[in-house]
């Protein structure tokens, strides 16, 4: 028990905005620590199966079809570039953000602390940002080595993949503080996730859908994301198209940031 | 201050029929580390028998071979008569189990729980919904039938879990710890449950590191320590034989040495106990030995005059309290 | 209460004669109590069978996607001289591989939690249930679920025209064989993991399987040395078993594929059930 608790040390650190965001961000880096190694296998394995398999094998078979003006497996590699920064976004967006308010509530471990609400988001946020380049890095460091990237602007489809990561992750992270429960995952993930994985241009030319689901994938973000990575790892980007899909993609950062911390501030400034 | 306990009427004579429980040089051993150290016990039908003892001292190892979930490593274990080793199922089958975590089925209702363990007992849905019904009268959460688990409160899932060990009329009842971690209200609350199963003849066997919680419910205990028994008695008996009728704790400020109070108050009687944060003077009578401190010239910041409690006993028997 | 003793009792016997019971002898085991495990699964389950119905909507989306997709890029492909239409070939390899992975995600995830977290199985034996009762009872409920997903992804095929041959009855029983022997390895290695990091491997296994083990591409595109590893994964003998059956091209070796994963199974299942016993009652 303590004696003596009436000398309070005359000046205390208060940390100013870049000191609290980085410590929010420090707290999910410390957790990464002991669990990332679990990881790593997977993490390099998972494209180098997923290009031999698909790229190569199943590649095979699509250009003895003679449909497609490249090889399949230069189609096909930023494809997966995008669904796989996608994937890893909306991955980190639901369980760690729900169990960080609900379960573990880390945020309310946060919150007795200097940190704020933006704070908190901020440095989650940047924390996905982390995740997602490091997981299409590796993707991408795979596709080179599959002979898959003939442009070095393909180093470009680096940001590019982060930037559609995250036009996943911010509406998520609104959605996972919006619900109660995460029944909800299960119905995003099944109705909205696998669809988009399936039918944005991932796996085939969206020309070939009909044309009234043709415009529902152009308003997916995944659309250009794959549209985007695929120009810059081929070497055919235009600034042009370049802009619309990079504006496009910012449009749902934005839009999901806004809503997470509106989402952010109810669930965790209402209950205290 | 506990209820006192009328125990009287309601200790059947402990010898109608073999023991339900017997146990001879009975051992548990993890690896190198031994749990239950070769113990001997027997408890007989209609009885009320604890084991008192802190963390660790093996209490829930021996629960768990006396449930017939964790076999024996040395030793003769007889369970209503039956050998554990060969007879696991049928002995369950009257055995009613509380563990010391609630294992309540999260993804069930409260009656839920009660329908489907029934089943696992092998009854019929009828009986196990009309015998769902009167339990969770007994407990109190009749209204509370529908809903999930999850947002019970400590002592409500507590009571549903004694409930549910009641599910198929059990002979004997095994409580590992049954009120740790629960308000004092919950535990009363508990403990008159208890108390009217104990009546209606249903055997008792529980561990506890509470000492009212042993004083309240057993008609015979044993204080276990390091995996052996270091006495064994009723509550009052190890009371009369261990310790003092009452006792006087002595505190001095927060940077006092204790131990150089217990030079002062040398001779006063026959045995002190030096805590970290308290003096306690074992005496027949409190007051007057509160008076002679005082008379020493002493000036304790506090003093308290109790009646001397199962906790003395253990304090006596291994020099270490039983909670921390 | 009146002691109504011996009302509760188990009136059968260990090991009631069941004929799995005499292939593999599990310690006490019983049919009727392992029922009562999966009766404890279809009470929790009564209340999420939006997610089952939804179920249906995935082996729709991905037949879909292939059918207008990869498989207008692809064509055809020759298997045994036959020319199949690609989704016509992709679609049972799809079934094989998701009664594969419904039965490890089931037998895996669902299962470690349950006996680590929830610590469902402690409650339950304590009761006159056994081990191996709870073992039999969980790969069954796997079973069960993996019957009615099958079942959808049957009909979905049906409505796109991509059953070809009344063989396909068989499809079913074929997908619980399935089922049941990675649910039953699946349960034995569970009872091996010590965190959720080992679940790691789990997926390092199933994921090279579902992409090589002929689903999407048949055995002649790879090379001689290659095609003798496919051939003694357990998936391929899944898939193959699957697509004879949907497109009639049914052979003697089919008895191999059947064999295969019938020993599969029931390894793995004697397994599981020594091991929770080691687990549970220590």
């Amino acid at each position: 028990m303590s004696t003596d608790v009436t000398s309070v040390p005359p000046s205390r650190y208060v940390p100013g905005p870049l000191a609290r965001v980085g410590a929010s961000i420090g707290f999910w880096a410390y957790q990464y620590r002991r669990t990332w190694r679990g990881t790593v296998v997977s993490s390099v394995l998972t494209p180098v199966l997923f290009l031999a398999a698909m790229g190569v094998g199943l590649g095979a078979l699509v250009d003895d079809g003679g449909r497609l003006d490249n090889d399949y497996l230069i189609f096909l590699a930023p494809g997966l570039l995008a669904a796989t920064a996608m994937q890893t976004g909306v991955f980190e967006s639901m369980y760690p953000v729900m169990g960080a308010i609900k379960w573990v509530r880390t945020y309310h471990a946060m919150l007795a602390t200097p940190l704020g609400v933006g704070d908190i988001l901020l440095g989650h946020l940047l924390w996905v940002v982390f995740r997602v380049t490091s997981t299409a890095a590796v993707y991408l460091a795979v596709i080179a080595l599959f002979g898959a990237a003939p442009s070095l602007t393909a180093l470009l489809a680096l940001p590019a993949a982060t930037l559609c990561g995250m036009a996943f992750a911010a509406p998520i992270f609104a959605f996972s503080a919006g619900y109660e429960s995460p029944s909800g995952f299960a119905a995003l993930e099944r109705f909205v996730i696998v669809p988009m994985f399936l039918f944005s241009g991932t796996f085939f030319p969206v020309s070939q859908l009909p044309e009234v689901l043709q415009w529902v994938a152009y308003a997916t973000p995944l659309y250009h994301g794959v549209e985007l990575c695929r120009a810059l790892v081929g070497g055919t980007q235009t600034a042009l198209d370049a802009v619309g899909h990079i504006g496009y993609l910012l449009l749902w950062v934005a839009g999901g940031v806004l809503a997470a911390f509106f989402f952010f501030r109810r669930r965790l400034e209402a209950t205290g | 201050m506990p209820v006192p306990v009328a125990n009287v009427e309601t200790v059947p004579a402990a010898s109608s029929g073999p023991p339900l429980v017997h146990a001879r040089r009975l051992t548990k051993r993890f690896g190198d580390f031994t749990a239950v150290d070769g113990i001997d016990v027997d408890v007989a039908r209609g009885e009320a028998f604890g084991f008192l003892g802190p963390n660790g001292a093996g209490k829930s190892s021996t629960m768990r071979m006396i449930g017939c979930v964790s076999p024996p490593t040395e030793g003769t274990l007889r369970i209503l008569g039956l050998d554990p080793r060969t007879d696991g199922p049928a002995i369950r089958a009257r055995l009613g189990v509380v563990p010391q975590q609630d294992t309540l089925d999260t993804e069930l209702s409260v009656r839920e729980n009660l329908l489907i363990y029934g089943r696992y007992f092998g009854m019929s849905r009828a009986a196990v919904r009309a015998k769902a019904e009167e339990l969770l009268d007994f407990v109190q959460l009749s209204d509370r039938a529908k809903d999930k688990v999850e947002p019970l409160s400590g002592g409500m899932k507590r009571r549903l879990t004694i409930a549910r060990s009641l599910v198929n009329d059990p002979e004997m009842l095994l409580l590992d710890e049954p009120t740790t971690g629960l308000d004092p209200q919950a535990r009363h609350s508990l403990w008159d449950r208890l108390f009217r199963l104990k009546q209606r003849g249903v055997t008792l066997v529980l561990t506890t590191h509470y000492m009212d919680e042993a004083e309240q419910l057993c008609d015979r205990l044993v204080v276990m320590d390091k995996g052996r028994f270091a006495a064994e008695g009723s509550p009052r008996e190890l009371i009369a034989t261990y310790s003092t009728r009452e006792v006087l704790e002595l505190r001095f400020g927060p940077d006092a040495d204790n131990n150089v109070y217990a030079d002062k108050v040398h001779g006063l009687v026959n045995r002190v106990e030096v805590l970290p944060d308290r003096l306690l003077l074992y005496t027949d009578d409190g007051d007057g030995t509160a008076a002679a401190v005082y008379d020493r010239g002493l000036r304790p910041a506090s003093t308290l005059v109790r009646r001397s409690t199962l906790e003395d006993v253990f304090l006596r028997l291994t020099g270490r309290t039983l909670v921390d | 209460m009146t002691q109504t003793i011996g009302s509760a009792t188990p009136s059968s016997g260990r090991n009631s004669g069941t004929l799995l019971a005499r292939i593999v002898p599990l310690p006490g085991t019983s049919a009727r109590r392992a029922g009562l495990m999966v009766e404890r699964n279809v009470l929790v389950y009564r209340r999420a069978w939006v997610l089952i119905v939804s179920g249906f909507f995935e082996p729709l989306f991905y037949l879909l996607s292939i059918g207008i997709g990869i498989g207008a890029l692809v064509g055809t492909v020759t298997v045994d001289g036959m020319v199949l239409d690609y989704t016509v070939f992709v679609a049972p390899g799809l079934l094989a591989s998701s009664a594969m992975n419904g039965a490890v995600y089931d037998s895996t995830f669902n299962i470690f939690f349950k006996l680590k977290y929830a610590k469902t199985y402690d409650a339950i034996l304590s009761t006159p249930m056994s081990p191996g009762d709870v073992a039999a009872g969980e790969i069954c409920w796997a079973l069960i679920r993996g019957l009615i997903y099958s079942t959808t992804f049957l009909g979905v095929m049906l409505a796109l025209g991509l059953v070809a041959s009344p063989w396909a009855i068989l499809v079913l029983p074929a997908a619980v064989l399935i089922g049941f022997a990675f649910g039953a390895v699946g349960m034995a290695a569970t009872t091996y993991m010590r965190g959720w990091q080992d679940f790691e491997f789990v997926q390092l296994i199933v994921l090279p399987m579902f992409l090589f083990a002929t689903t999407f591409f048949p055995l002649s595109t790879y090379p001689s040395a290659l095609q003798a590893v496919v051939v003694c994964t357990p998936l391929y003998h899944g898939v193959e078993l699957i697509r004879a059956l949907t497109t009639g091209l049914v052979d003697g070796s089919l008895v191999v594929h059947i064999g295969y994963l019938v020993v599969m199974g029931l390894i793995g299942l004697r397994i599981a059930a020594g091991r929770l016993e080691k687990l549970l009652l220590t």
